[in-house]
């Protein structure tokens, strides 16, 4: 396998982009990071897009073309391929894209994840993010993908004593962290008490515990290693990028305070990149619940089941501990521009490897990401490095 | 939504579900295929009686368009008497619903649908304590 790294970096802005267009959206992250690079752009041998429902909240499919047209690489006739996996799309297409250029087929492409969700009103929203677990089977009785992160969010705190103040203090940290993110959807922070007054979703998750649903779209540009070397010295590399699966509804499941494809994807990650949980110096998690950071503490192995609460409450996973968690604000302050989240997390690691992310850089060589598609069916854990 | 709906109805009026006769895993919703054994499958539909407890819960404020009328609700996963987890609502006060908490089936209305008044109804759960 060839080595890649990351050269290129873009992002737009995430939250609710009233001016923007799907298009603009994307054009800007792609333009982004295609200059980041110093690309001139026609060395791009492949596009990858990362988008969960372009059909439900733009009515518009083959986006993946739509993009190559816009991009100005159709006129090179360049592929151009979307994946899917609800809210970890873009983690797939970052995969497809490292594993087209590991196994030698292109030297230079690029990755990208967008989402365009303020189109639609709010209910339609719900409907569409409840199409990410089983419609049939837990859709329909009424199981919104709040309630399913509730029933977890129960067991974990009936199991393991986790209570609804560790889940705001995870949301505080993130909003903490999310100011001094200058592409955050919310700059502010809040306290422990904002997030137990806020309204209540699905019991025992608030309002506060859920991450906005946002417009946004990120990108990045991979190279072989030989490749990359010609653009830049301050290289990032993909030391491994792995996805697993699992039952799509929780029922299924043995076991609701564990994601088993968490657990899967991470184990392997760890053993490609010839690293352990203990190397990670910084990390994003895909919190689109407040009890899905705190589980990830667990199925990642940074402490045994049930003792992720304890990395909240004794601050190790602030942007001062040993193992920051979520710099850039994660899902919660950043935003969650669903197909672009992936993308956005890799994004995210590549600043902080680079030292590029300004106040909210923590000391790091090896990072870890990962992005989680509705309520844990996809997990996909990608590791990177500085050499 | 509805021609989806009815195809399925004999499993959401009844708890019918299957069992793998290999392994003697039981199912819901039903499966042709079983997980653990794959190609050793042997796949026969269970009817099952449709009583068990509850293994998590949480009262739902949020709730999608068609369940407005309905809010708040409960939805939890209960796990039947020598039968597999489903996902299914309970009918009892906020303050009744406890994880452990026994409950069978009821037959009940799940929701109409506004455009075309179309009513749909399946299997809820209700407290079974003395
Ligand atoms: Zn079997």
């Amino acid at each position: 396998m060839e080595r890649v790294a990351i050269i290129g970096v873009g992002q737009s802005e995430f939250g609710e982009l009233w001016d923007s267009g799907f298009r603009e959206i994307v054009l800007k992250a792609g333009i982004d990071a295609i200059e980041d690079a110093g690309l001139e752009g026609k060395e791009i041998e492949a596009i990858y897009i990362g988008n969960m429902s372009g059909g439900r909240y733009l009515a518009q499919e083959h986006i993946a073309a739509l993009i190559a047209d816009y991009s100005g690489l159709a006129e090179l006739g360049v592929p151009a391929t979307r994946v899917e996996a609800a809210d970890a799309s873009g983690g797939l297409a970052l995969r497809q894209a490292y594993l087209s250029v590991a196994s030698g087929v292109h030297d230079i492409v690029i990755a990208a994840g967008a989402e365009k969700v303020t189109d639609v009103g709010s209910e339609m929203t719900t409907d569409i993010m409840a199409s990410s677990a089983d419609r049939e089977w837990e859709g329909f009785v009424g199981a919104t993908i709040p309630a399913l992160y509730a029933l977890m969010a129960r067991k974990h705190f009936e199991m393991y004593g986790t209570t609804p103040e560790d889940l705001a203090r995870v949301s505080v940290k993130n909003h903490k962290n999310g100011a001094l993110n200058p592409k955050a959807q919310f700059k502010r922070e809040i306290t422990v008490e904002d997030v137990l007054n806020s309204p209540k979703v699905a019991e025992p998750l608030r309002l506060l515990d859920c991450a906005p649903l946002s417009d946004g779209a990120a990108a990045v540009i991979l190279a072989n290693e030989k490749i990359a070397r010609e653009y830049t010295d301050n290289l990032v590399f993909i030391k491994s990028c792995t996805q697993a699966s699992d039952y799509l509804a929780l029922h299924s499941r043995r076991d609701i305070t564990t994601m088993e494809a968490v657990r899967k994807a991470a184990s392997l990650a760890y053993k490609m990149a010839e690293v352990s949980s203990q190397n990670i110096d910084v990390v994003e998690i895909h919190d689109s619940f407040t009890i899905a950071e705190i589980m990830a503490y667990e199925d990642l192995g940074f402490v045994e089941k049930g003792k992720g609460a304890e990395l909240i409450r004794e601050g190790i996973t602030e942007l001062d501990g040993s193992l920051p968690v979520n710099p850039s604000g994660g899902l919660k302050a950043c935003g969650h521009a669903i197909g672009a989240t992936g993308i956005r997390q890799a994004v995210e690691i590549t600043s902080q490897l680079r030292g590029e992310a300004g106040k909210r850089q923590v000391d790091c060589e090896t990072g870890l990401s990962l992005n989680i598609g509705g309520t844990g069916a996809t997990a996909v854990v990608t590791i990177y490095g500085v050499v | 939504m509805l021609p989806r709906f009815w195809r399925k109805i004999k499993y959401r009026y009844d708890i019918v579900g299957s069992v793998c006769e290999t392994c003697n895993t039981k199912y819901y919703p039903p499966r042709n295929f079983c997980p653990i054994c794959r190609r050793r499958s042997s796949i026969k539909e269970e009817m099952f009686e449709g009583k068990g407890k509850v293994l998590s819960y949480t009262v739902v404020h949020d709730t999608p368009e068609e369940y407005k009328l309905e809010k708040p609700y409960i939805i939890a996963l209960i796990e039947l008497d020598n039968g597999p987890v489903i996902t299914s609502q309970v009918v009892c006060s906020e303050n009744e619903i406890r994880t452990g908490m026994r409950v069978k089936k009821a037959f009940r209305k799940y929701f109409e649908d506004g455009e075309d008044g179309i009513i749909y109804y399946g299997t809820k759960f209700v407290p079974d304590e003395d």
